[in-house]
């Protein structure tokens, strides 16, 4: 695994360096590279260990697209949030409080689904809202603001769901319109992956492409030059967190759609695995750097090495040792991917 | 002292946090095509007196005048609105960023029709380059390099191009050459004389004398926070400037003694002392 990746890189670079198309050149200045790379690594090596047991099947396929579309919907606004210098680790509560809530609006008051969808995902907007009013009217790191807000709103899920239904598990059957619309399979793959597709291209066009766009590169870059250029940071700021966890409600409302049942106990697993999908996905810790498509070959690598793995020959067991290494080495290839960026100019030169 | 109005004056201004007084009674002023040099040691007091004239803070106390008109700024937003632009000490740009993003960060240019509205990259890149040239960098050819790999003499000329641009009509430049070497302070330098030339009001900020001198028309002395010394160009040597920002001790002594020396010899300034 460590061969491969760190092979490819440097070969490939020094073989197109002298003649290298204009496109070439500029994919490896991208922070995607790495995380292209990356996937590429990964799924070679799953497909040679994984012929035989079925990797590159529709099943096998859609066991790790299912489960990367419902991380990938959250991990994109985590990715934005800390090229913007912050970071969001309530996600892991937003998601069961958002299937709670659907689960006891639209089953337990038997409300139309799209009440229930409307409450889940003003439930997740409120959240984002207080987060993001926290952390830029105080000076409390958002890493503290969301671990507590993460606590918060999972003890609150827990106390209203035993106060409303008695039980902190519930379930909830959605009409087969809304179960074909937001819990359906077409050949296997889950309505979110479709959802999760028209999203990276919302999410590609807001900060590739609109003008607001590179506002959260600023936010990330240097604040303080933010400010001082007219953008409004707070706002920009408590939208983000606004659109994190509203994605991460959207997410909630997908899983008790598609799998029928809703469940109050925190995801903690799910923070972890956006966050580590962002970084693998060549997003900067500090800020400032990141494109979506880095993110989106970050979610798909985490989700074949922790979700495919049983379709190949390698013991599952290794997945989280796979998972470590690749974090390691994402970072430190992020960091000569950047330097390639920023010393663009003198290499122009010569 | 020139007979047009001053683009930017300061009126008895104090500024205190709290029970802390920072600035006292600072009366400043600059015209359109001048140079005002604000000299000062750390701690000064500088850095509050820019962030009062680019609305980061309003004064406790005194008048803020454009044009002769008193005015308040209520945001940075509103100062930049009024002509006031504030140029850092790293250029206020933004590393990971391409140069024509942070050129219109703030202001992007776009073209299409809502909800599909794009930031106009080819505009934006063209423009800047157009803008930075201007300025004499013609190292920078294009507008899709990242920021993090220009000097920072050519980041300072990069936010300078930036502001004259939008139309500023006072630069105020932190500490624009404290972190660069010889020769790209000595192009720093040359680039606000081209905004001089340009007609804007600079006001000047750092604590070398030799760097204000090079481009200053009139200069400012700041110890804890009071004006202790305003002059002109040619009124006192770099020796003299030097001491004044040391000497926070015998400041107002030397001051009188300017003073009553310049009272008796017809408004001459004493000689040089060493």
């Amino acid at each position: 695994m460590t061969e491969t990746t760190t092979n490819s890189g440097s070969a490939l670079e020094t073989k197109l360096e002298p003649t290298a198309g204009f496109s070439i050149k500029a994919f490896f200045r991208s922070p995607a590279a790495g995380a292209f790379m990356g996937f590429v690594a990964v799924f070679v090596l799953f497909s040679i260990f994984g012929y035989d047991r079925n990797f590159l099947s529709v099943p096998g396929m859609t066991t790790w697209m299912n489960f990367a579309s419902i991380i990938g919907m959250i991990a994109i606004p985590v990715g934005f949030l800390m090229i913007a210098g912050e970071l969001d680790i309530s996600t892991g509560a937003v998601v069961p409080a958002s299937t709670m809530t659907v689960a006891i609006v639209s089953q337990h008051y038997e409300m139309p689904v799209m009440v229930g969808i409307a409450a889940a995902l003003a439930v997740g907007a409120l959240i984002g809202f207080i987060n993001g009013f926290i952390v830029t009217r105080t000076r409390v790191p958002s890493f503290i603001v969301t671990l507590a807000t993460l606590f918060a709103v999972a003890g609150i899920t827990l106390y209203l769901s035993i106060f409303f239904i008695n039980n902190t598990n519930s379930f909830y059957h959605a009409p087969d319109w809304a179960k074909s619309l937001f819990g359906g399979k077409v050949f296997g793959f889950n309505s979110s992956v479709f959802w999760w597709l028209g999203m990276i291209a919302g999410f590609i066009f807001f900060l590739h492409y609109s003008p607001k766009g590179s506002w959260v590169f600023a936010l990330g870059g240097d604040q303080e030059s933010a400010r001082n250029a007219g953008i409004p940071v707070r706002k920009m700021k408590i939208g983000l967190f606004m659109l994190c966890s509203t994605s991460a409600a959207f997410a909630g409302v997908l899983q008790v759609i598609t799998f029928n049942s809703a469940t109050s106990q925190a995801n903690f697993g799910l923070i972890f695995n956006t966050i580590i999908s962002v970084v693998v996905g060549g997003v900067l810790l500090t800020g400032g750097f990141g494109t979506v498509m880095g993110i989106v070959f970050g979610v798909l690598t985490l989700s074949i090495v922790t979700q495919a793995i049983g379709f190949t020959q390698i013991d599952r067991n290794l997945s989280f040792l796979i998972i470590g290494v690749m974090l390691l080495i994402a970072v430190l290839l992020n960091d000569t991917f950047r330097q390639l960026a920023t010393s663009w100019s003198t290499a122009k030169k010569k | 002292m020139s007979d047009v109005k001053p683009v930017l004056e300061l009126r008895n201004v104090d500024k205190s946090f709290g029970p802390i007084d920072v600035l006292h009674d600072i009366s400043l002023k600059v015209g359109a095509g001048e140079v005002l040099c604000l000299l000062g040691d750390n701690g000064a007091g500088k850095s509050t007196l820019i962030k009062l004239m680019s609305g980061v803070y309003q004064p406790t106390r005194g008048d803020i005048m454009m044009d002769g008109e008193k005015i308040t700024f209520i945001s940075p937003r509103d100062a930049q609105e009024r002509g006031i632009a504030t140029v850092h000490q790293f250029g206020g740009t933004y590393p990971l960023m391409s140069i024509g993003r942070n050129f219109f960060m703030g202001a992007e240019p776009t073209k299409g029709v809502w909800p599909l509205k794009v930031f106009d990259r080819k505009t934006a890149n063209r423009i800047a380059v157009e803008e930075v040239q201007k300025m004499g960098i013609t190292r920078i050819t294009d507008g899709d390099r990242l920021v993090g790999g220009l000097s920072g003499g050519e980041r300072q000329s990069l936010a300078i191009a930036r502001a004259v641009y939008f139309g500023a009509r006072v630069l105020i430049l932190d500490e624009p050459t404290a972190a660069l070497g010889v020769k790209q302070a000595a192009h720093v330098l040359r680039i606000v004389n081209q905004a001089k030339r340009r007609g804007l009001a600079v006001i000047f900020i750092t604590h070398q004398v030799m760097h204000a001198m090079a481009v200053g028309d009139h200069f400012a002395v700041l110890i804890r926070g009071a004006v202790a010394a305003d002059f002109h160009k040619g009124e006192k040597t770099r020796e003299q400037i030097a001491d004044l920002m040391a000497g926070g001790e015998s400041m107002a002594e030397l001051e009188a003694n300017i003073e009553g020396y310049m009272e008796t010899h017809g408004g001459q300034p004493p000689p040089p002392a060493h």
